[in-house]
């Protein structure tokens, strides 16, 4: 398995983590049991997104795609927002291995639902509870040493 | 290449220069075929014959009951597989546990697919199997029992003569899968009452590419492949002349380097330092595996509230080599079974790191894990939405 220079970089010095206290939206999406935890906060001013931080528990190719997702949630409307696809995070990144590619729908469906709940929240409505990954599908078998 | 901090011994090991050095004239000079009738074919086969009593003694066996194979899968896959196929009139159960490396897993998987009965034994949260589980799964049609003798993972060590002894009585043939034990305690395999036993030349300082299998005496296997008359007709193919001779050489030099305590104690000190200091300069860690019953080069330890990858990324960024028990670094989702059968949850298994050592690690090794990974664990906790949740 091996990163693109993108993704190491992204992961080195990794932009926008942390969380938004009082955010407007919050996008938790993931499952532990998979190894992946990604919560997206988003700040609205004026119908544009102010301020995108994200919290992960994952791996490189997970945090790396949150950061990224995170920079181009900033400065859009939430319309355009959910526009981002993890076809687009994952070019920008010059391409992820196989499978790692779970880690970039996992970033688009973490600003989705950011969006979501804070229009939800814009409604006077409860905040949306945190959304557990399916189970994968994948192939469950570990490459060894022997 | 960069300065690398290696402490993955259990991945693989550096090959000692001296087996480089005694390998090296079997490539271009002494490169004849053993089988071959003439004088210079038989000086191959004689000095493969030396290390085929080099091995022996290394094992406590006789030369006639070891066969050179290419490592320790395929090792794993003939007493599998070799047992299961020749012993199908006294039955089709299989024994072995949760734990074992997946050159044992998968073979049985296999096997399972094809009529045959696997029973995978649990154990403790130390990874010490349950011996009265084992007793009670033995049945009559029982024709073999796989125990490995370490972990690769946590390094706990199994008692596998109490287990040789058990079978014995139930007169059951029994395996055991020494990859990661040897070069780390002394192996007898008489004293251990074990029928079968598959060993890595290049866990312990010799080549990749080659193993050594144990078979008793009067042990009914099959054969994997059928070709030529080599390796006591078990094992067809020209035999590996280079890899054997080496293998043989670090047999030799492992040898006296298990006698060696002054050698031995230097490892499990270094060990015991790294294991400290990450638990002083760290909060919320667990130390996998048997406080005692461990090898000395094993340390695995789970850093709560993050995962695995990320800490090797940015101990890889400054050359230190480790491992993980995350799916991340595996290429699946599930994290280690290992780790997971001695009941950690999936969160802490994925934060799972192991450092193994060998004879050439140095303090510096060690030092160079105690400055980087502290900071590394600050930083990916930072952004982790558990540790946050954790100390809110």
């Amino acid at each position: 398995m091996k990163y693109s220079e993108k993704v190491m970089e992204r992961f080195k010095n990794t932009k926008n983590m942390g969380r938004i206290e009082n955010a407007d939206g919050i996008g938790k999406v993931g499952n532990a049991k998979c190894g992946d935890v990604m919560w997206i906060y988003i700040k609205v001013e004026n119908n544009i997104i102010t301020e995108c931080k994200f919290e992960t528990f994952g791996c490189v190719a997970a945090i790396a795609t949150s950061s990224l997702a995170t920079d181009l949630v900033m400065g859009k409307t939430p319309e355009e927002a959910l526009e981002i696809t993890n076809k687009r995070i994952v070019e920008m990144l010059d391409g992820l291995p196989p499978e790692k590619l779970h880690c970039s729908v996992l970033a688009e469906d973490g600003i989705k639902r950011a969006i979501e709940d804070y229009h939800r929240r814009k409604q006077g409505l409860s905040p949306l509870p945190e959304k557990e990954e399916d189970e994968h599908e994948h192939a469950h078998d570990h490459d060894e040493e022997k | 290449m960069d300065k690398v901090y290696y402490l993955d011994n259990n991945a693989t090991t550096k090959t000692d220069p001296e087996v480089v050095s005694a390998m090296m004239p079997y490539f271009s000079e002494n490169y004849f075929n053993p089988s071959g009738v003439y004088s210079a074919a038989q000086e191959a086969r004689k000095d493969v014959e030396n290390a085929r009593s080099a091995a022996a003694k290394f094992l406590n066996a006789d030369p006639k009951e070891i066969i050179f194979t290419s490592g320790g899968t395929e090792s794993d896959n003939m007493a599998i597989k070799g047992t299961a196929y020749a012993n199908t009139d006294k039955g089709k159960h299989i024994i072995t546990t949760k734990i074992e490396h997946h050159a044992i897993i998968n073979t049985c998987k296999y096997l399972e697919k094809h009529g045959w009965e696997v029973t995978y034994l649990g154990v403790d949260k130390f990874g010490i199997v349950d011996i009265e589980e084992l007793k009670r799964s033995i049945r009559k049609d029982t024709v073999l029992i796989s125990v490995m003798y370490a972990n690769n993972e946590i390094g706990t060590i199994q008692p596998i003569e109490e287990i040789g002894k058990i079978a014995r009585e139930n007169s059951v043939y029994f395996h055991t899968d020494a990859v990661q034990a040897a070069g780390k305690v002394l192996l007898d395999v008489k004293k251990l009452n074990v029928d079968m036993m598959s060993i890595s030349g290049h866990k312990f300082h010799g080549p990749k590419g080659v193993g050594i299998f144990y078979l008793k005496k009067g042990v009914r296997i099959h054969s994997l492949t059928q070709g030529g008359h080599h390796e006591f007709n078990r094992r067809a193919g020209t035999e590996n002349v280079p890899g054997i001779i080496g293998l043989a050489k670090a047999c030799e030099i492992a040898s006296a380097h298990l006698t060696d305590s002054a050698d031995m104690a230097r490892i499990k000190a270094m060990r015991d330092r790294l294991e400290k200091g990450i638990i002083e300069r760290i909060p919320e860690v667990i130390v996998n595996g048997h406080p005692e019953k461990r090898m000395d080069n094993t340390s695995n330890v789970s850093i709560k509230y993050i995962e695995g990858e990320g800490m090797l990324i940015h101990m890889d960024f400054e050359g230190i080599c480790a491992s993980s028990g995350s799916a991340c670094t595996s290429g699946s989702l599930d994290p280690s079974h290992v780790l997971l059968a001695i009941g950690l949850d999936h969160g802490t298994a994925h934060g799972s790191i192991r450092f193994s050592l060998s004879k050439y690690t140095t303090d510096e090794d060690v030092n160079k894990v105690l400055e980087v990974l502290p900071p590394a664990v600050v930083k990916l906790r930072s952004m982790s939405p558990f540790w946050k949740e954790k100390n809110k």
